[in-house]
């Protein structure tokens, strides 16, 4: 049988997630024979590829890239998992919600203009930095989402629990103290 | 007082009249989820999530304010009410801003408690994402409203428990909200007399000692329980 095509994905996040993936430690090994991981931060992969199997998406749905990679990773992945509280609530990056819808433009003037100590200006070269949306968004409210892996971050425990019932083929489902957010 | 004899889940037991099916449960061991109710303050029904099924009525009925009656049957846990209990968290989560990795109650709190053990692993509905203020003027307890239920838990604890008055409801609806004497800010309530028992009461991080931060929001419950068994029961059992 071919191995597993598993993908990990970095959207609005602070990279947590990838770390408590990477806590796995020698689970890694086994999981290497049994996956092939085709896209990830940690692997050097531009493009997002076809068929994959798993894909886990870490990170809130916060600028027009990341909407449209989520769109491109649903269209290309048959099982999606969101991975971790700013995947699954939106959690942290979505704070900036509560400054109303045209939070967008007071964050950044925040960021680069009245935090910059050199060269104040909001970046708007085309390409270089992408438009933040009005509203950051859980990734289920973009696009279909499969499963859920609550946590910040989720423990490896959790994420070896889920990576072991999709690799057996069976549901994944997590129960009691493994769905905590937080 | 006559006893009533009543089914809960199956199991025969009798009750006190005047007795609540809450209360009738928790005396035979049965366990049901709760959050706006606190031991030793009247209880208000308003989270719904203590909701049981009672034969021969259609409707939901909240069992820490429903009395028992006579050969009445009733249900904790169907999966109707596991379904209603999951919505009404999913609705709790997105009416608030709830951001548990950097709330202080964060592994103390209720609802996050709660909310994993009813089986949520996301919220389907949209999250509101309201915005409220911070009040942090009190010298000893702030109030993040982005966290708070509206239990009215530490409302009950101030005028029943302390008897100050200090903290009560204003607003309707989604414009709800949690005010210190006329609305004003909190350390310039007079009628506060610093005692903590709201702070003691929350079951979320809305109420917390000043100066903690991620996850180091604990309670006392106990000490409430000891004010409430020493006025009910003269007893003084630390």
């Amino acid at each position: 049988m071919d191995r597993l095509k598993v993908a990990t994905v970095w959207l609005g996040g602070c990279a947590g997630c990838h770390m408590s993936f990477l806590d796995l430690d020698e689970f890694l090994l086994e999981l290497a024979d049994q996956i092939e991981l085709v896209y990830s931060p940690v692997v050097d992969m531009k493009e997002y590829p076809e068929n994959v199997d798993v894909c886990l998406i870490e990170g809130a749905v916060c600028n027009e890239d990341n909407l449209e990679l989520a769109r491109k990773i649903r269209a290309r992945t048959k099982v999606l998992v969101a991975f971790g509280d700013c995947a699954v609530t939106a959690n942290v990056p979505a704070i900036r919600n509560q400054l109303g819808l045209d939070n967008a433009e007071s964050v950044l003037q925040h960021a680069y203009i009245e935090h910059a100590r050199h060269n104040p200006g909001i970046p708007k070269a085309p390409g270089i930095v992408p438009e933040l949306l009005a509203r950051v968004m859980p990734v289920h409210e973009a696009v279909e989402v499969d499963y859920f892996l609550p946590g910040c971050p989720p423990p490896a425990s959790r994420i070896k629990t889920l990576m072991l019932q999709v690799l057996a083929g069976e549901t994944p489902k997590l129960e009691g103290a493994d769905l905590k957010f937080g | 007082m006559a006893a009533k004899t009543l089914t809960i889940d199956g199991k025969e037991i009798s009750a006190e009249e005047g007795a609540t099916i809450l209360q009738a449960a928790e005396e035979h061991g049965i366990t049901m989820p709760t959050l706006c109710h606190l031991d030793g303050v009247y209880d208000v029904g308003a989270c719904r999530l203590c909701l049981v099924e009672v034969a021969g009525t259609p409707k939901l009925l909240p069992a820490c304010t429903t009395r028992v009656t006579e050969g009445m049957d009733v249900k904790t846990d169907t999966e109707r009410l596991r379904k209603y209990r999951r919505m009404t968290l999913e609705l709790l989560f997105a009416e608030r801003n709830h951001v548990c990795a950097v709330c202080v109650a964060n592994g103390h709190c209720e609802l996050q408690s709660l909310a994993y053990s009813q089986g949520m692993d996301h919220v389907r509905y949209e999250y509101r994402f309201p915005h409220w203020e911070v009040d942090n003027t009190h010298p000893l307890f702030g109030m993040d409203p982005h966290r708070c239920i509206l239990c009215t838990r530490c409302v009950r604890a101030c005028w029943h428990i302390e008897g100050a008055g200090t903290l009560n409801v204003s607003g309707r609806s989604a414009g709800s909200h949690i005010i210190t004497d006329l609305n004003q800010p909190w350390g310039l309530a007079d009628s506060c007399t610093r005692c903590g028992k709201c702070v003691m009461s929350c079951p979320t991080g809305a109420l917390y000692y000043k100066g903690s931060t991620v996850s180091e929001m604990e309670r006392d419950r106990s000490k409430l329980e000891f004010i409430v068994t020493a006025r009910e029961k003269k007893q003084w059992i630390a």
